[in-house]
């Protein structure tokens, strides 16, 4: 089954494990698969209308789902999904 | 509480120096034990906002993808982040606030004045979700 990788922010929501086995054959299946396990997931996923919030990125092995086929994205028992928060930030002030 | 060999102390104010007048930005990995945040190593990476790479940063998603299977081989976890403020003070910005989403983890703040690293502070990132997050004060305990 494919594995997600879960960042350390998001693990007290699903069951404190670094990694979860779902199955699935397309990353949107994978992610629904995930957040069905543990449905305190899907907040800090998922927007109230149900669209993957704008930091949160999904990477299948080593590409963005993004340039991928996004959801529909397949995926292989060997696969490995990582949910990744971006980092950013610097001293600019946006209030200005 | 952030706990932080001085090696690596020292190697991340180095690189805010390095990258100067640029920010610089990276990756701490380690433990988490409630809260204390042990760190083991740091990741350096590149600033993709080359745009405007004095006054923000940015870690590409496929450098944290490759630093956290890394770390996993390691036995170590993301535990937080360092980045630069160049001719800035070492506090947190409203910008910095905006773009945090690793709750519980350390952000790591450098001031590094005419190319010199100054201060060092630390900053966790605290609430439970996006309306609720705040950057608190925290110790770092170095050696």
């Amino acid at each position: 089954m494919p594995k997600i990788h879960i960042p350390t922010p998001l693990r007290q929501y699903a069951g404190k494990q670094p990694a979860i086995e779902v199955e699935a054959s397309t990353i949107g299946e994978a992610l629904s698969g995930l957040v069905a396990q543990h449905p305190d997931l899907r907040r800090h996923l998922y927007t109230d209308d149900g669209k993957l919030r704008a930091f949160v990125n999904v990477y299948l092995n080593d590409e963005d789902i993004r340039y991928l086929q996004k959801d529909a994205t397949p995926v292989k028992a060997s696969d490995s999904i990582s949910i990744v928060p971006s980092i950013a930030g610097g001293r600019f002030d946006f209030r200005l | 509480m952030l706990k932080i060999p001085q090696s690596v102390y020292d190697s991340l104010r180095h690189h805010g120096e390095k990258t100067y007048p640029h920010e610089c930005c990276g990756v701490l990995l380690g433990q988490m034990d409630g809260d204390i945040r042990t760190v083991a190593s740091a990741a350096p990476a590149g600033n993709t906002r080359t745009d405007s790479a004095h006054n923000r940063y940015n870690i590409d998603p496929k450098d944290l993808v490759r630093i956290q299977r890394e770390g996993r081989e390691r036995e170590e976890d993301i535990v937080g982040f360092y980045h630069s403020h160049p001719d800035h003070p070492a506090q947190w910005s409203p910008t910095d606030l905006a773009e945090a989403h690793w709750f519980g983890c350390s952000y790591v703040i450098t001031s590094v004045e005419k190319g010199k690293a100054v201060l060092t502070n630390s900053f966790e990132l605290t609430g439970t979700d996006e309306n609720d997050k705040k950057l608190v004060d925290e110790k770092i305990e170095v050696g």
